[in-house]
C-alpha cells in the first residue's frame, strides 16, 4: 500500500499538469473556472490542441489514436485536466461515439469517422433520451423503416446535448417493432443537415441553452450508417454507457471548484471579516471536503482495481463515484452562491443587445446559473436513483 | 500508488480473519464477556501466539515492526468481531507511548514484556474537564527528594481496571492548557495513594476511574518531562487504528442488514425488494466505502511526522467515520426493525460500540472544527 505515485507516475502527473496550464488558451479556461457556457469553437479549439499531441482520445484504441496507458495515468490525466479548468474532450465525441465505433464498426467506418471525430472535425451528439424514454431508455419509440438502401427515420429525441453545435448525430432507433424491447433498437448515425431534421432548443432553468429537441421527419439515412448489426444497439449502447465511469466523479473538478470557492470567500466580506474566516463557513467547507478526500480515495482504489479487471469491464463501484460525486459538485455550487452573498441575485447572462455594466463583481454572475444548472448533474447520465437500483442490484444483489 | 497488500499483509489479514471468525462469533463474544475480567483470558493468550500484542516494535523486541497498515488489518478485524481484549489500551496506546515517548533504556525493558503478553498497558489522560483537549492536565507532579509526588483524578481510562502500569499524564510545569510542561509517567497502579475503580462501557469494554492522592513515583516513573508532541502522535495513530475498527463494525453491520433484507419476508416478498429499502441499504454502502477509503487515509497518513499535515488527515478521517458510522449504525438498526432493538441481536452491539467510537479521541465536531481551523485538506490553487 502507497499512496505516493511511482516516479514514472510523479513524472507523467507533472508533465500533464503543465501542459494542460500552459497548452490550452487561458481564456477558455477561464471561462470554464467562472461556469461560463463554451462557444463551439473553443471546445473544437481546445480538442484539437489535445488532439495533436495524442491526448484526445486516450481510451480509444491504439491504431485508432489512444494511448495505452495505465489506469493510474488515465486517472492522473482526467485528475489534472479537470483541475486545470480544461475543457474535457467532447464527451460525445470521445468517450461515446467513438468507442463504439471503434468497437462494432465496419473498417469503412472506422476510416471515414474515427480521425475526424478525435479532431472534432465532425461534432457529434447523442440521440438517446425521448420524451416518453427517460430512466427507461429501451422503451424509445423512435423509428427507423428500411427501404431500400435507406433507413426512413421517424420521431423525436429529447434533451440533446449541444444539438445546435451538432454535424451529426449518433441515435438508437427501433428498427423492430415486434420484438421484445431490448431487442428490436439500432445505432445508426446520421448527418444533422439531411433534409427533415428540425432542432428546437429548450431553456434550462439557469437561462441556458445546452438541451434541445431533435424532430425526425422521414428523415432518409443510408443504410451504411448503421453501426454494427441490425437490432443490436442496445448491445451497444450499454457498452457506451460503461465506458469511462471513474472520471464521473469529476473530483478534479470540485478541487478546482474548492479552490476557487477559498479564493473568492477571502474577497467577500461578512462583516468586519472575509467570509473564509466564518468558522461556520470554514466548517460546511471542510465538511464537503472530507467527503471530496473519501471519494478520491474511493476512486483511487477503483482505479487500482482496475489493473486487475478485463479490459472493458466495467466496476460496479463506478455507480458509487456517480452518487457521490454528483451530490459533492452541487453542494460546491450551493457554497459559492452563498460566497458571493446579495450578488447572486441579478440576472446578467449574456443576451443580444446587453451592454449594461456588470452588476456587482464579474465572478459573482455566474454563481446562481451554475448552482441551478448543476441540478442536473444527478440526473444526466443516469439519475442517482437509477444509480442506486444498479448498485442493489449489481453489487448487493437485491 | 498502489492500494495492494503486501505479502505478509495478506498473510496478516488472513490469520487475524481467520481467528476472528473461528473464535469470536456473536455467541463466544457473550461468554468472554461473562468471564470475571470482562474478557477472555484464552484469547489473550491467543493473540500473543500470534504475535499480535508486538505489532508496533522492532523484532529485536519480540515485535512485528507492523506501520499502521498492519494496525488497520488488526484493528478491521477486531471491529468485526467486537473485540474485547484490551489490545487496543496496551499494544496501540502503550505501545505507542513506549515507542514515540520512552526512552530506549524503558521501551527495551518492557517492549518484550507487552510483546510476550506479560504485562497490560493502560493511558490515564481524560480529566473531568478536559473533553478532547490533550494539553488540559491539572493533574500536578510536584518533585519531592529524588521522585515525584501526583495529585489529581483521571476518568475513563480506557482498560485501566486490567491495566499492570499506566501511563499518566501530570503537570510538571505551566498554566492548565500550556502545551508544554506536561509530564508523562508510567506507574504502577498498586502504588500506594493510587485507587482506581473499574467499571463496564456502553460497548461491553472496560474502563476504570483512578485517582492519585500524593502517589509517591520514583523519578525513573517519569518516562518524557514535554510529552505533547509525541502523546499526540501515539493518539494520532490510536485514532487511525479506531477508524479501521469502525469500518469492521460498519461493514459487519452493512453486511447483517443486507442479509436480513433478502431473507426477511413480509407481504410475502423479501423486504429486499422494496425499492425505498433498497435505496437505503445503497446509501449505507456507499456510507461504508467512504469510510473505508477514510479510514486508508488515515493508516497511510498515520507515519506522517509533519504534525499539521498528519492533524488535518487524521481529523478528516475522524470525521467521516463519524458521520459513516452514525449513520449506518442508525440505518442498520432501523431497518432490522424490532430485532435490532434487542440485546440478543448482533447488530445492536455494533452500533454501540461505532457509536461510542466517535466519542474518544474527539467526535466529528471536534475534528471538524480543528479541521476547518487548519484552512480544509484542498490547497488554494494545485
Amino acid at each position: 500500500m502507497d499512496l505516493n505515485f511511482t516516479p514514472e507516475e510523479a513524472a507523467f502527473r507533472d508533465d500533464a499538469r503543465h501542459f494542460f496550464r500552459t497548452a490550452i488558451p487561458a481564456a477558455i479556461r477561464a471561462k470554464v473556472a467562472e461556469g461560463e457556457g463554451l462557444t463551439r469553437d473553443d471546445m473544437i479549439t481546445s480538442q484539437r490542441i489535445l488532439n495533436a499531441r495524442g491526448w484526445a482520445v486516450p481510451n480509444w484504441p491504439v491504431q485508432w489514436g489512444g494511448q495505452d496507458w495505465s489506469p493510474i495515468q488515465v486517472y492522473l490525466y482526467q485528475d489534472e485536466m479537470q483541475q486545470a479548468d480544461c475543457p474535457s474532450p467532447i464527451a460525445f465525441n470521445t468517450s461515446m461515439v467513438g468507442p463504439v465505433i471503434a468497437q462494432f464498426g465496419s473498417d469503412e467506418m472506422k476510416q471515414r469517422f474515427l480521425p475526424a471525430t478525435a479532431n472534432a472535425d465532425i461534432f457529434w451528439c447523442q440521440g438517446f433520451s425521448e420524451p416518453g424514454s427517460g430512466s427507461d431508455l429501451a422503451s424509445l419509440r423512435t423509428k427507423a423503416e428500411r427501404k431500400g438502401d435507406k433507413y426512413v427515420i421517424n420521431g423525436q429525441k429529447i434533451w440533446t446535448t449541444l444539438a445546435q453545435y451538432a454535424d451529426w448525430i449518433f441515435c438508437l432507433v427501433r428498427t423492430d417493432p415486434a420484438a421484445k424491447q431490448q431487442e428490436g433498437i439500432s445505432f445508426i448515425l446520421v448527418d444533422m443537415k439531411t433534409p427533415g431534421i428540425t432542432v428546437r432548443p429548450i431553456i434550462t432553468i439557469d437561462g441556458g441553452r445546452e438541451v434541445n429537441e431533435v424532430f425526425f421527419d422521414n428523415v432518409e439515412v443510408p443504410t451504411e450508417n448503421l453501426v454494427g448489426q441490425e437490432n443490436k444497439g442496445w448491445d451497444y449502447a450499454k457498452f457506451l454507457l460503461g465506458n469511462e465511469r471513474t472520471g464521473i466523479a469529476r473530483v478534479g473538478n470540485s478541487k478546482a471548484k474548492i479552490a476557487r470557492i477559498k479564493e473568492l470567500a477571502s474577497l467577500e466580506f461578512a462583516g468586519e471579516r472575509p467570509v473564509i474566516e466564518d468558522p461556520r463557513f470554514q466548517e460546511k467547507l471542510a465538511a464537503i471536503e472530507v467527503e471530496l478526500k473519501a471519494l478520491e480515495m474511493t476512486q483511487l482504489r477503483v482505479v487500482s482495481d482496475e489493473r486487475k479487471l478485463k479490459k472493458g469491464r466495467q466496476n460496479p463501484a463506478s455507480s458509487i463515484l456517480k452518487l457521490k460525486g454528483s451530490v459533492i459538485q452541487q453542494q460546491l455550487t450551493e457554497l459559492l452562491i452563498e460566497v458571493v452573498g446579495p450578488y447572486a441575485i441579478p440576472y446578467q447572462r449574456d443576451f443580444e443587445g446587453n451592454n449594461e455594466p456588470v452588476v456587482g463583481p464579474d465572478y459573482a454572475t455566474e454563481a446562481a446559473p451554475m448552482y441551478f444548472n448543476y441540478r442536473k448533474v444527478s440526473i444526466y447520465g443516469g439519475s442517482n436513483e437509477i444509480q442506486r437500483n444498479i448498485i442493489a442490484k449489481a453489487i448487493l444483489g437485491l | 500508488m498502489d492500494f495492494d497488500f503486501s505479502e505478509d499483509q495478506r498473510l496478516l489479514k488472513e490469520s487475524v480473519d481467520r481467528l476472528i471468525a473461528g473464535e469470536y462469533t456473536f455467541e463466544q463474544r457473550k461468554k468472554y464477556m461473562a468471564e470475571p475480567v470482562g474478557y477472555s483470558t484464552a484469547m489473550w493468550s491467543q493473540l500473543t501466539e500470534l504475535g499480535l500484542l508486538g505489532l508496533p516494535f522492532e523484532e529485536t523486541l519480540g515485535g512485528f515492526g507492523g506501520t499502521a497498515v498492519e494496525t488497520a488489518i488488526v484493528m478491521e478485524a477486531f471491529g468485526r468481531g467486537l473485540v474485547l481484549e484490551p489490545f487496543f489500551a496496551t499494544v496501540i496506546l502503550g505501545g505507542g507511548l513506549l515507542r514515540r515517548a520512552a526512552s530506549d533504556a524503558l521501551r527495551g525493558a518492557l517492549a518484550p514484556k507487552v510483546a510476550s503478553g506479560k504485562i497490560k498497558l493502560a493511558f490515564a489522560h481524560i480529566e473531568r474537564h478536559s473533553r478532547y483537549d490533550l494539553s488540559d492536565v491539572t493533574t500536578t507532579a510536584h518533585k519531592d527528594g529524588s521522585g515525584y509526588v501526583l495529585d489529581g483524578a483521571k476518568s475513563v481510562v480506557l482498560h485501566g481496571d486490567a491495566a499492570d502500569r499506566i501511563f499518566v499524564t501530570a503537570r510538571l510545569a505551566g498554566e492548565r492548557r500550556a502545551p508544554d510542561g506536561i509530564g508523562l509517567f508510567l506507574i504502577d497502579p498498586n502504588t500506594p495513594g493510587v485507587t482506581r475503580r473499574g467499571y463496564r462501557t456502553q460497548d461491553g469494554l472496560r474502563a476504570a476511574e483512578l485517582t492519585l492522592s500524593s502517589a509517591r513515583v520514583t523519578a525513573d516513573d517519569l518516562v518524557h518531562d514535554n510529552a505533547l508532541a509525541p502523546i499526540e502522535h501515539v493518539v494520532d495513530e490510536a485514532i487511525a487504528a479506531l477508524c479501521a475498527e469502525a469500518v469492521g463494525a460498519m461493514h459487519a453491520m452493512q453486511e447483517l442488514t443486507l442479509e436480513y433484507l433478502k431473507t426477511r419476508k413480509q407481504f410475502g416478498r423479501p423486504i429486499g425488494s422494496f425499492q425505498a429499502l433498497q435505496h437505503r441499504s445503497v446509501d449505507m454502502l456507499v456510507a461504508v466505502e467512504q469510510a473505508r477509503s477514510m479510514a486508508m487515509f488515515a493508516a497511510l497518513s498515520a507515519g506522517e511526522e509533519n504534525p499539521i499535515e498528519r492533524r488535518k488527515a487524521i481529523s478528516a478521517a475522524k470525521v467521516q467515520i463519524g458521520r459513516s458510522g452514525r449513520h449506518v449504525g442508525q440505518e442498520a438498526v432501523q431497518l432490522h426493525g424490532g430485532i435490532g432493538m434487542t440485546t440478543e441481536y448482533a447488530v445492536g452491539h455494533y452500533f454501540k460500540r461505532v457509536t461510542m467510537i466517535d466519542q474518544l479521541f474527539g467526535d466529528t465536531d471536534t475534528h471538524l472544527g480543528k479541521l476547518a481551523r487548519l484552512g480544509g485538506l484542498f490547497g488554494k490553487a494545485a
